[in-house]
């Protein structure tokens, strides 16, 4: 009997967690919502005056974006580590690359693209034009999947241990900067009517590298996490 | 096949190496101190005043050879954590562990430092440059390392997490040191470069360099220090520790 292709092992992981994901709606919704609160507490503390929020709009809705998905990453590995089911994954004859992926894949759909979603909405309270918002979008839709890949990493590092929350905040946040400064640098520039051009692309090559390596890594840290 | 010369992979065990160890730190602590007194002496009182900023300037000779120690310390942890996580070897994570706190005191130095020095020279203590916030970034990840092991109780995956740590952020090194130009930012570009004559006076150089030597002597003096410790806590249960500090 042949093992299952590596294909088939990557979609049933995937809709494995989306599943587990669907029966734990309230997590994945409290990232969310965090989301929000974060992004409207600041017009209420900075004031309302527009044009101090269109300057500030960027970086709060980056900021929040990363919070949230800090938040997120307890749960990429966290619950299967709990039960077991993640040394049974590390057995597996598949890559464990791939399994990472999956892992994290799942984990981006589910928390981070609620987060992609709603941003919009978000900018239309700072009174962003809609070329920015659309803007906005885009470097978040390719901003957030590079936060649950590099933070994938630091969970990985991170699992089992007590302060392990606080922990990988630490651990990850100072890698999430340069993907903060060319996502908000993005929105900041179309917001002063320039071309967003040069930090979407700065922001795709993060994202084909942390594709590339970022899975590499997660996976030796699963491995030393694990033994 | 005759093997002649010093067997040097002997000295990757700890029981070889603390012996070493214990009979190189006092050369390198006497060497520390004299450049020190030479670097020092040639910074105040030999280097030109500058014309532009006058006394102020002097601050770069603790500023540079900071900042260099700071990101070349960066790189030499990962290598060391890496040698330790590859061959298995517990003495390239102890070396790791060991220069973790003194390339943060660099980093921090430099910060400091150079903000101190921003307010004369660019009227502000901070701006967010390229090279800054790299640095402070460094700052970070020196910080991050230094938690994440001291929050894992296993020794072994601590130095191995260490590892992965160390390695993932290793890339911002070259990040800093090419940010100047990459980017236009109020840092001014390097002056010293291995090619081209430097644009500095030769006494200021001559300073720089030699404090340079001094922080580099220093970092080899503490770090051995340190390391000597970790042995002897890591190796507590040893026998041959019990008899060298019954000895000593």
């Amino acid at each position: 009997m042949t093992s299952p292709s590596m294909f088939s092992m990557f979609r049933c992981l995937i809709w494995r967690d989306l599943l587990l994901a669907w029966r734990r709606r309230t997590d994945v919704l409290a990232t969310m919502f965090f989301f929000i609160i974060v992004v409207s507490l600041f017009p209420l503390g900075i004031g309302p005056e527009p044009q101090l929020l269109r300057t500030i709009a960027p970086g709060v809705v980056w900021v929040a974006a990363l919070l949230a998905s800090m938040l997120a990453l307890g749960r990429v590995f966290g619950n299967d580590y709990e039960d077991g089911t993640l040394e049974q994954l590390l057995l597996t004859p598949q890559p464990l690359y791939l399994v990472v992926l999956a892992k994290v894949l799942a984990q981006w759909l589910v928390s981070e693209v609620p987060l992609v979603a709603i941003a919009p909405l978000l900018g239309l309270q700072f009174g962003l034009s809609q070329n920015t918002l659309w803007v906005m979008t885009i470097s978040l839709l390719l901003g957030t999947p590079v936060l649950s890949l590099i933070g994938s990493i630091g969970a990985a590092l991170t699992l089992g241990l007590r302060a392990a929350s606080v922990l990988v905040a630490l651990l990850v946040l100072p890698l999430y900067i340069p993907v903060l400064i060319f996502g908000a640098g993005a929105i900041e520039s179309s917001v002063a009517g320039n071309e967003a051009q040069p930090y979407l692309f700065l922001l795709g090559a993060t994202l084909v590298l942390a594709l590339a390596f970022a899975p590499w890594a997660t996976s030796a840290a699963l491995r030393i996490s694990l033994e | 096949m005759s093997k002649s010369g010093i067997n040097w992979y002997k000295y990757a065990a700890p029981v070889n190496f603390y012996p070493l160890a214990g009979k190189m730190l006092p050369w390198f602590t006497g060497l520390t101190i004299a450049l020190f007194i030479a670097g020092l002496y040639l910074s105040f009182f030999v280097a030109p005043v500058d014309f532009q900023q006058g006394h102020s300037y002097r601050i770069i000779f603790i500023h540079v050879p900071a900042a260099w120690m700071g990101m070349f310390l960066y790189v030499l942890l990962a290598i060391y954590a890496g040698l330790g996580w590859a061959f298995n070897a517990r003495l390239g994570s102890m070396m790791a562990t060991a220069i973790a706190p003194t390339g943060a005191i660099f980093t921090f130095i430099s910060l400091v430092t150079g903000s101190l020095w921003g307010k004369p020279a660019w009227g502000v203590y901070w701006v967010w440059d390229a090279r800054m916030t790299s640095t402070l970034i460094l700052m970070f990840l020196y910080i991050g390392f230094i938690s994440l092991q001291s929050s894992i109780e296993d020794t072994r995956r601590a130095d191995r997490a260490g590892a992965v740590l160390a390695l993932v952020g290793v890339i911002n090194v070259p990040i800093i040191y090419f940010s100047v130009q990459w980017w236009n930012t109020l840092h001014q570009g390097a002056t010293i470069r291995i090619a081209n004559k430097p644009t500095m006076a030769p006494t200021m150089l001559a300073a720089m360099l030699v404090l340079l030597a001094a922080c580099w002597i220093y970092s080899i003096a503490v770090v051995l220090a340190r390391v000597r410790c970790i042995i002897k806590e890591r190796e507590s249960e040893a026998p041959w520790l019990a008899e060298s500090v019954a000895s000593a």
